[in-house]
């Protein structure tokens, strides 16, 4: 390598040395421990090494299996669901009406609204005795048990939980996105004969692509990482119904509390499968996305 | 194909007028530009013959039907926009057929029309290609493709020529001109370009802050301006405008194209040339005279050029002079 050479290496090093702390300290580190704890059982003063194996064994047992289960039907109720509802929203909210300020500010305020919070509120309409939900709508799943402890329906009411806590997010990213889709090519499409659903599936989703990407791979991670909700509304019940990845990896009531080597392999085996997912999403979802002009 | 009537038409967004009154008969097959400055309300008419903008009051007629109250897809105008306006996620020939897919038109059926246009402008070797994989030359025909592609009764073009550079926009000006009189077409075309209403235009409407100054065949409005601005925004370097009593007696305003201006040494406006530019076969000469007022004259390059700081005296033969009221800036004479 020439001095030059060198020094540019040296140079590039020092620029990234901030970045490359910070991933170091938070992200690469407790990822590389995880790896390490994830080949030992027991709790953190008293571990035993098990090896390699403990991966396997994790991947293959009926508490696995069970809980990726609940999390994929988790992801799969809050992300469509969240993606169409946000859409339809910012899409309602994206005119220029009197008083459209204020329901734009409605709609996004719930990405300022903690899991907590969120999370206490729901606990509150969903409450069978005193909520809110259950005098004022005239389903009997709203009444005694309650929905947060019928394991039909628990599931679900932790998924609008989540859902109404997403959709802030979701309508500020695509109410900007909507706003950066050229006038012209709505005029050309009215023009062209098109009326409002033509126009929406051939302009506005179409240009909407690289955002829509974005915001399913983000609330993929986002429910494949859901726990707050989970600990505070059901703590993984009623039975498993709730257990998901996360309450299973962190939850005060599942089976693998006290083991910390089994804590760290599920998590390891999480975090693979999410790095598969989105490399799966990108690609299958890539091929249809539109960038640039 | 049909015609357009502009009856009385007025715009205004909140306080301001855009557009003022506006009576306006573009005859069918008939190529009209419309002129002005920017801001002087030539898009916004355009935009209401499409029906992008409702008039705030008057009358729009095509053909036999009055369109005020009808949506723009059923207006049967088609409309190139500056941007162009192309769909970036589909393909030129489903950029071309999308027209015709919004009206239902089959697959089988949209396909060939598609090819046909594209055949028209030179577009068949890139069909499936992407507008991002365009040139600005070759977006601009397909977004004249997809107008043409579903023979609407009136084509509405919105400055298509602006994103070109010089060269290209001479090419596709002549493309335009020939298109017209291939497909025989009504054309309503906005431009701020007087080079392209002079060339392209069977007439040309002058607009300057909402008001029509003067409609009529390019030549006539560049030969007769109804009024100071027409004489002066028509022409490029614009009309001289000589206070009254200076180049000769009255009480008028008068108007010396550069090119009427003579500097015979003879004249009765003496005057200093302070630059001369020489475009190869004229040269531009910009006169200032002891009334501080500047004019330009332009001569041929094989004429004797006077220098920077020579004394000239300007004159303009009879017809060729303009005279306009003083005060209203009309045309008074001949």
């Amino acid at each position: 390598m020439s001095r030059s050479r060198a020094r540019e290496v040296l140079l590039a090093l020092a620029l990234l040395a901030p970045s490359l702390i910070l991933f170091g300290v938070f992200i690469f580190y407790p990822l590389g421990r995880a790896v390490y704890l994830g080949r030992y059982r027991g709790t953190s003063d008293n571990l035993r090494y098990v090896g390699w194996e403990q991966f396997r064994n994790v991947w293959e047992s009926n508490e696995f299996h069970d809980a990726m289960i609940t999390t994929v039907q988790f992801a799969l109720i809050t992300v469509p669901i969240g993606l169409v509802l946000g859409v339809g929203l910012a899409v309602l909210a994206d005119s220029y009406i009197r008083g459209i300020g204020i329901f734009r500010t409605i709609f996004s305020s719930t990405v300022a609204t903690s899991v907590a919070v969120a999370s206490l509120m729901w606990l509150l309409l969903f409450q069978p005795s005193v909520g809110i939900l259950a005098d004022a709508l005239p389903f009997d799943v709203f009444t005694e048990p309650g929905v947060l402890n019928d394991e039909d329906t628990a599931l679900w009411a932790v998924s609008v939980t989540t859902i109404w806590s997403n959709l802030g997010f979701t309508f500020i990213i695509v109410t900007a996105a909507l706003q950066s889709i050229p006038v012209d090519l709505y005029e050309s499409s009215a023009l062209d004969g098109a009326r409002s659903w033509m126009r929406f599936t051939n302009v506005t989703v179409p240009m909407l692509g690289p955002t829509l990407l974005f915001v399913t791979v983000v609330l993929t991670i986002r429910a494949f990482q859901a726990f707050g909700e989970f600990d505070l509304l059901t703590g993984g019940g009623p039975g498993n119904a709730t257990t998901t990845m996360t309450y299973l990896i962190y939850g005060n009531n599942s089976l693998i509390r006290n083991d910390l080597g089994l804590q760290s392999a599920s998590a390891v085996l999480l975090f693979l499968f999410l790095l598969v997912l989105s490399i799966v999403q990108f690609r299958g979802l890539e091929r249809r996305v539109h960038y640039g002009a | 194909m049909a015609g357009v009537r502009l009856n009385n038409v007025t715009k205004q967004f909140g306080d301001v007028t855009a557009v003022d009154s506006l009576l306006l008969d573009i005859g069918d097959q008939e190529f009209l530009v419309l002129l002005g400055p920017s801001g002087c309300g030539k898009s916004t008419v355009l935009r209401m013959i499409a029906g992008l903008e409702q008039p705030t009051e008057g009358e729009i007629w095509i053909g036999e039907r009055c369109v005020n109250d009808i949506a723009p897809r059923d207006r049967d105008v088609a409309m190139v926009f500056q941007s162009y306006a192309l769909y970036p996620h589909k393909s030129v020939q489903a950029n071309i057929e999308f027209p015709l897919k919004a009206r239902g038109v089959p697959k089988g059926e949209r396909a060939n029309a598609a090819r046909e246009a594209a055949a028209i402008l030179g577009l068949v070797d890139f069909l499936h290609r992407k507008p991002a994989a365009l040139s600005g030359g070759q977006r601009q025909r397909v977004a004249l493709a997809r107008a043409i592609v579903r023979q609407p009764e009136v084509f509405a073009m919105d400055e298509p020529l602006s994103n070109l550079d010089a060269k290209l926009r001479g090419e596709t000006r002549a493309e335009l001109i020939s298109l017209h009189q291939r497909l025989e077409a009504t054309i309503v075309y906005v431009t701020h370009d007087q080079v392209e209403a002079m060339t392209m235009g069977t007439r040309v409407a002058v607009l300057d802050k909402g008001l029509l100054q003067q409609v009529g065949p390019p030549q006539e409005v560049y030969d007769r301006p109804a009024n100071t601005f027409v004489a002066q925004f028509l022409g490029a370097p614009a009309m001289n405008m000589f206070p009254p009593g200076l180049l000769e007696p009255g009480n008028h305003l008068v108007g010396v194209r550069p090119e009427h201006l003579t500097i015979d040494g003879v004249g009765p406006v003496a005057a200093r040339v302070t630059l001369v530019e020489s475009l190869g076969h004229e040269a531009l000469l910009t006169c200032v005279t002891a009334g501080e007022l500047t004019v330009i004259a332009r001569i041929p390059s094989d004429e004797a050029q006077p220098k920077e700081g020579d004394a000239v005296f300007l004159d303009a033969p009879l017809h060729r002079r303009h005279r306009f009221d003083v005060v209203t800036g009309r045309r008074v004479a001949p």
